[in-house]
């Protein structure tokens, strides 16, 4: 951290950590300032101020046209809309929720799961870290292609090989799980790579350890390996939540997130953006949204910050 | 995708400061060019502007469409001298952002549609009457046309260019194999779609999962059964959706749907029109593009259309939805003169046709000389021609919002659950007073 710029000086005579700041010439503090102020002001002007118009905006009734005083406020009328009238409010949320429960029991799991197998040095080891790293790097326009030709009603592969008539990605109560299927695919080889370079990065020396005391396979990494990983695990942990969140480039490219695939990032963007400009009542559904992550960010923040206080 | 609204960068400055690329030059001089090419380019934005340029804002980017009104505009400056200033983006970046696009600098004439949508822009003042225009060349345009161009006031807003026409397609081939006649009424309809059912065929292609496709349907079925006049009303926001008129329009679809392709919601339009090009199904209720599908040649000289049967005597068939692509006028233009001039030229016949022949579309203009066009744009020609009112498709007839975020998934839901007719009207209705507030 920034306080320990100055530890070369202070061998001998170690100052009280309030003196820390006058052992610093006026330029160190001119260039301390400066990079703490600078990347400041882009957080709140980048992050926070259009977070909190936002959730201003979601009091109003707005159609984007005209001077900020043709902005009506309407107090909570976009959020009683939302849970009286609109009816792809809550399928959004029971996606959204749906969405990260499959992403962290399922393709995560799974994502490290390759990479453990392929940190063992297999043959053919580069070609597997491909075919699973390849839909990460597709762009969504092919994938969603990809995808209806795998799905597609009359003339999908699927249907084909099976012999079945099942509308993949019309039928409302299936095509959710359709497209999680697809999304996992995309998950699993981003969890694999990052697992993986954080598998390569441990000692082989623990190891041995654990072998010469007679630990299998799987006890080797439930008990040695597994919590010697714990950055990157909180990393990979991190990364699903906030996958599961920011969902939205499948459902998109399929329909719009419409019928079935409603997310609450499509449902914000198709009121928000485009000509169909309910920007008051889309920024309630994105405050909606934000009070999700917010929930994840504190439960994340308490954990980073209780993990420090105990050391 | 998400884009951040903003200004659309303008192609036309990047060509120009881009120019002097071209030879070879060392970094220092071609940054000196560039800065100063750069600098003239923000004068030249700044400053008076140049009384020999229209700025035109266009969303033809694609090779044809594109080669097409550069062709248009090469004639506009050999007739008036006058060069037009072309700012494309491509078209859904342009439909997506023309609020922002509207509300910054925008060109002096700009691409748009006729209908609502039009009314909307004018409405809030972001766009201008052209009444002087056409009191010049309205005698190039239908009735029908006018009125499609009008605002609430009956002053025209939009100058109309070319349009395609919603239809029922078939396979003349099919329908010959089987004796099938044109349907004209409700009636001749039905027993015509059980007997295509009787041989093996299904009666109706059917796509649903673009979100879109399925107002086509709506918009006829509304039309035929409640009048154009109904139909524009209920769309505006001055009729009920939970009204009779419109239950009885599901109700009526409701019975129809059997005939239609099943699983539609998970079908795109391409795949049902490969359906009717399959010999699959016998029809399909699209707009002219369906044809896309077919390849060209043999293949598109088997598909014909008909017109959306009559369903009341009393109401007949005289609707025909047919979107109309044209141009406003930008309010206060930085050139009006010229504005005026270029307008003028692309209502003429001359223009349209310069259009159509690079493009085949089917100009808007009366007098445009057809003897190009292929069967289809012939019969879609004299099938608008001769409408009463022409209706310009669900989505630019009413509010965007309101198609985007409320039509569309409850047709959507309707599909998928056609005996909730009376829990999607109440909700289509709740949701449309609070939109159109």
């Amino acid at each position: 951290m920034s306080t320990q710029a100055p530890s070369a000086s202070r061998s001998a005579t170690d100052p009280p950590p309030n003196k820390k700041l006058e052992l610093l010439t006026g330029r160190d503090r001119a260039v301390l300032a400066i990079m703490v102020i600078i990347p400041a002001l882009f957080v709140v002007g980048l992050v926070w101020l259009p977070a909190l118009i936002s959730v201003l905006l979601s009091f109003t009734r707005w159609n984007g046209i005209g001077p900020v005083s043709d902005i009506d406020f309407v107090g909570v009328q976009n959020y009683v809309d939302l849970v009286t009238i609109y009816p792809s409010f809550f399928p959004a949320v029971q996606n959204n929720l749906l969405w990260l429960v499959v992403f962290f029991f399922i393709a995560t799991p799974l994502g490290m799961f390759m990479a453990v197998l392929l940190d063992r040095e297999i043959r053919g080891s580069v070609f597997y870290q491909s075919a699973l790293y390849l839909p990460v790097v597709l762009s969504l326009a092919l994938i969603g292609f990809i995808w209806q030709l795998i799905y597609s009603n009359d003339q999908g592969l699927l249907n084909a090989v099976l012999g079945t008539q099942i509308d993949w990605f019309g039928d409302a109560d299936i095509n959710i799980y359709a497209v999680l299927v697809a999304a996992s695919w995309r998950h699993v080889g981003y969890i694999m790579l990052l697992y993986l370079a954080g598998l390569k990065g441990i000692d082989p020396a623990l190891r041995e350890a654990a072998a010469m005391d007679g630990a299998g396979e799987a006890r080797t990494f439930f008990s040695v390996i597994f919590p010697a990983m714990r950055p990157i695990n909180v990393v990979v942990l991190v990364i699903t939540v906030i996958e599961a969140l920011r969902a939205f480039d499948i459902v998109w490219v399929i329909n719009k997130g419409r019928n079935g695939l409603e997310l609450l990032s499509s449902l914000t963007v198709s009121n928000v953006i485009g000509e169909a400009s309910r920007v008051g009542f889309g920024s309630a559904i994105a405050t909606i949204m934000l009070l999700f992550s917010l929930v994840f960010i504190v439960i994340y923040m308490i954990s980073i910050y209780g993990e420090r206080e105990n050391r | 995708m998400p884009r951040p609204p903003g200004k659309m960068p303008s192609p036309t400055a990047l060509r120009r400061s881009s120019g002097g690329l071209r030879t070879p030059l060392s970094r220092r001089t071609l940054l000196r060019g560039g800065a100063s090419l750069a600098g003239l380019a923000g004068l030249s934005a700044c400053g008076a502007p140049d009384p020999n340029a229209v700025r035109y804002g266009s969303r033809s980017t694609e090779a044809i469409p594109k080669e097409a009104f550069d062709n248009v505009f090469a004639a506009f400056k050999a007739e008036t001298g006058l060069t037009v200033d072309v700012n494309a983006t491509d078209p859904n970046t342009y439909q997506e952002q023309i609020n922002s696009y509207l509300q910054g600098n925008p060109d002096d004439v700009f691409a748009w549609f006729a209908g609502f949508r039009a009314r909307f822009f004018e409405d809030v003042g972001l766009a201008a009457p052209m009444t002087h225009i056409w009191d010049e060349v309205g005698d190039n345009f239908t009735d029908a046309f006018r009125t499609a161009c009008q605002n609430e006031a009956g002053q025209e807003i939009v100058l109309p260019f070319y349009y395609y026409p919603w239809a029922v397609f078939y396979r003349p081939s099919v329908f010959e194999a089987n004796g099938y006649s044109i349907p004209e009424n409700l009636s001749d309809f039905e027993s015509l779609c059980e007997d295509m059912q009787d041989t093996g065929l299904n009666p109706i292609a059917f796509g649903a999962a673009d979100g879109w496709p399925q107002m086509g349907t709506f918009d006829y079925l509304n039309m035929r059964i409640n009048g154009y006049d109904f139909h524009i009303e209920l769309m505006a926001g001055q009729q009920r959706w939970d009204s009779e008129e419109v239950k009885a329009v599901f109700e009526q679809w409701k019975d129809l749907l059997p005939y239609h392709q099943e699983g539609a919601l998970g079908r795109t339009w391409q795949e049902a029109a490969q359906s009717l090009q399959q010999g699959e199904s016998g029809m399909y209720v699209l707009g002219l593009f369906v044809n896309q599908q077919f390849a060209e040649g043999e293949d598109r000289e088997d598909l014909d259309f008909f017109n959306f049967p009559e369903f009341n005597p009393s109401i007949g068939a005289g609707a025909v939805e047919a979107p109309i692509d044209g141009f406003m006028l930008r309010n206060d233009p930085e050139n009006p003169e010229g504005a005026d001039e270029l307008l003028r030229f692309l209502a003429s016949a001359q223009a349209q046709q310069i259009y159509v022949d690079t493009d085949p579309q089917i100009a808007a203009n009366v007098e445009t000389d057809t003897s190009g066009y292929d069967p289809l744009q012939i019969k879609s020609a004299e099938l608008v021609a001769n409408a009463d009112n022409i209706s310009q498709f669900m989505d630019r007839d009413t509010r965007p919002d309101f198609a985007a975020t409320v039509a569309i998934p409850e047709l959507q839901r309707f599909l998928a659950n056609p005996e909730a007719i009376t829990d999607i009207t109440s909700s289509m209705q709740a949701q449309a007073e609070s939109i159109f507030g």
